[in-house]
């Protein structure tokens, strides 16, 4: 059930983050949709930590948030604050839960963005940034949970895809499997 | 086994955790030539051509997109354009009579902008990268400080003022643009002749708040904002004089102190692919005759 730990998952990880954060940085920053464009590091973090955990989740959150603070000449540490946070709650869920439903990527996508913009608010605001709480931050920071919410089950899709050598059996298809090979359950076998 | 994996877990949150307060904080702490921004800039000189190069490959895919939101503004665009065009014809009709006058004046006043570019050394650059969040409105450009690029001096394009330099590092610059929210600009409403300061307003790209202006009132929807230059030589202003910021879009409130005046910038910040540092921004701080 567990992951696998190599240097071949460590390099998979790491070429997700790197193409992810080049993606944001040069291509999704600059397509605004009303004014705001989409952030994809919130969903590639969030994703991960549902596909491989919370361990996985925070130190992949933690080092895109590095990337991106160090691309963009921000204050290091911030971006890996939150999205470390957004990657290991995504990764709590999967290891608590273990939601089935085909929409939860969407879900945990809007609420991860919404810890990360949040996260990042709340986090200049005590940095001593000189802002008002205005309307136009509100609606900023609401259409971007808006618009990640229709990114997210793409970005899972395709981190699924890319993750998909690491990942353990995913439970629906173990739940097939138990039917075609003809037991409805283990007990059923003894 | 299960306990083991739980503290395991819990370590690992709580390293990362401490390692990211760690690096707030000593970024906070040092100075601008400490060994965390030393490190960061060197990073970025690694990432620069990656990002350079996926900018480049990347292009056709932002014009796909940009296409399509310049012909869902197109219509509007066009009804806004035709009512402009009525008022620009009827008067034109009242400017042919100093058409000849308008010429001279022209051709004058393009030949001083011509010179005093020239004396700011401008070096034009590419930007090859934007960022993205409502905090930090920065560009990154393919000129360092081997072409003479250093921080704090002013940035413009085509149109007007679009920044000034963050910081540098030998082959490429962070551009801090009029949005960011750190960013302010001394300047004056040319027609009002009100002097104030420019500022960005948080969550809005395309619009700034010229502010601390002593006669609010004398300032109307249409006025040029430009910057203001070195009016004292105690305060020297990286900023050169008349450089264009903006017009003024809207005025708000009624009283004098409640009033808010709006600034459309005249550069477009959100696509910006070439811009120019000037980089000797003093230049003429001793000859310049702003109010």
């Amino acid at each position: 059930m567990t992951t696998t730990w190599n240097a071949g998952a460590v390099a998979r990880l790491f070429a997700l983050g790197l193409a992810g954060g080049i993606l944001q940085l040069t291509t999704v920053s600059q397509i605004t949709v009303l004014g705001v464009p989409a952030d994809l590091a919130p969903l590639l973090a969030a994703s991960v930590g549902l596909l491989l955990g919370s361990v996985p989740g925070a130190c992949f959150g933690f080092g895109l948030g590095l990337l991106m603070d160090t691309a963009l000449a921000q204050t290091l540490g911030i971006t890996s604050l939150v999205l470390l946070t957004a990657g290991y709650g995504a990764g709590r869920l999967r290891e608590l839960r273990d939601p089935a439903h085909a929409l939860v990527p969407v879900a945990v996508g809007a609420a991860a963005t919404a810890v990360v913009m949040l996260g990042f608010t709340v986090m200049q605001f005590l940095l001593g940034v000189d802002a008002p709480v205005s309307v136009l931050l509100v609606r900023q920071i609401v259409l971007t949970i808006v618009l990640n919410t229709l990114l997210a089950l793409p970005v899972y899709l395709v981190c699924r895809r890319v993750l998909a050598p690491l990942l353990p059996d995913d439970p629906r298809r173990r739940r097939r499997r138990a039917y075609t090979t003809g037991g409805l359950s283990p007990l059923s076998r003894a | 086994m299960y306990d083991r994996q739980v503290r395991r877990r819990r370590a690992i949150l709580f390293a990362l955790v401490a390692c990211c307060l760690v690096l707030i904080t000593a970024y906070f702490g040092e100075s601008s030539g400490g060994p965390l921004k030393s490190v960061q800039t060197g990073a970025m000189e690694v990432l620069a051509p990656i990002q350079e190069g996926a900018n480049k490959a990347l292009k056709p895919l932002r014009d796909l997109f940009g296409w399509f939101g310049d012909t869902w503004d197109a219509k509007d665009e066009r009804d806004a354009l035709r009512k402009e065009r009525d008022q620009l014809l009827a008067e034109v009709t009242k400017l042919q009579g100093a058409d000849a006058e308008n010429d001279e004046l022209r051709g004058l006043l393009e030949y001083s902008q011509n010179a005093s570019l020239d004396a700011y050394a401008p070096v034009t650059a590419q930007v090859y990268s934007r960022s993205y969040s409502t905090w930090y409105s920065t560009i990154e450009i393919n000129k360092g400080s081997s072409d003479g690029v250093r921080p704090d001096q002013p940035v413009i394009n085509d149109v007007g003022l679009v920044g000034k330099v963050k910081s540098v590092s030998d082959g490429n610059a962070v551009v801090m643009l009029l949005s960011d929210a750190d960013f302010g600009v001394s300047a004056r409403a040319l027609n009002a002749d009100q002097p104030g300061i420019a500022l960005p307003i948080t969550g809005s790209r395309n619009e700034l708040l010229f502010d601390l202006v002593p006669q609010a009132k004398k300032v109307r929807e249409g006025d040029r904002i430009v910057t203001a230059g070195t009016i004292t030589n105690d305060l020297p202003s990286p900023f050169p004089p008349d450089i264009l910021i903006g017009t003024v879009r809207k005025v708000q409130g009624e009283g004098e102190l409640e009033r808010q005046i709006h600034v459309k910038p005249a550069a477009d910040l959100r696509s910006l692919d070439f811009v120019r540092v000037l980089t000797k921004p003093a230049a003429d701080s001793l000859a310049s005759t702003t109010p």
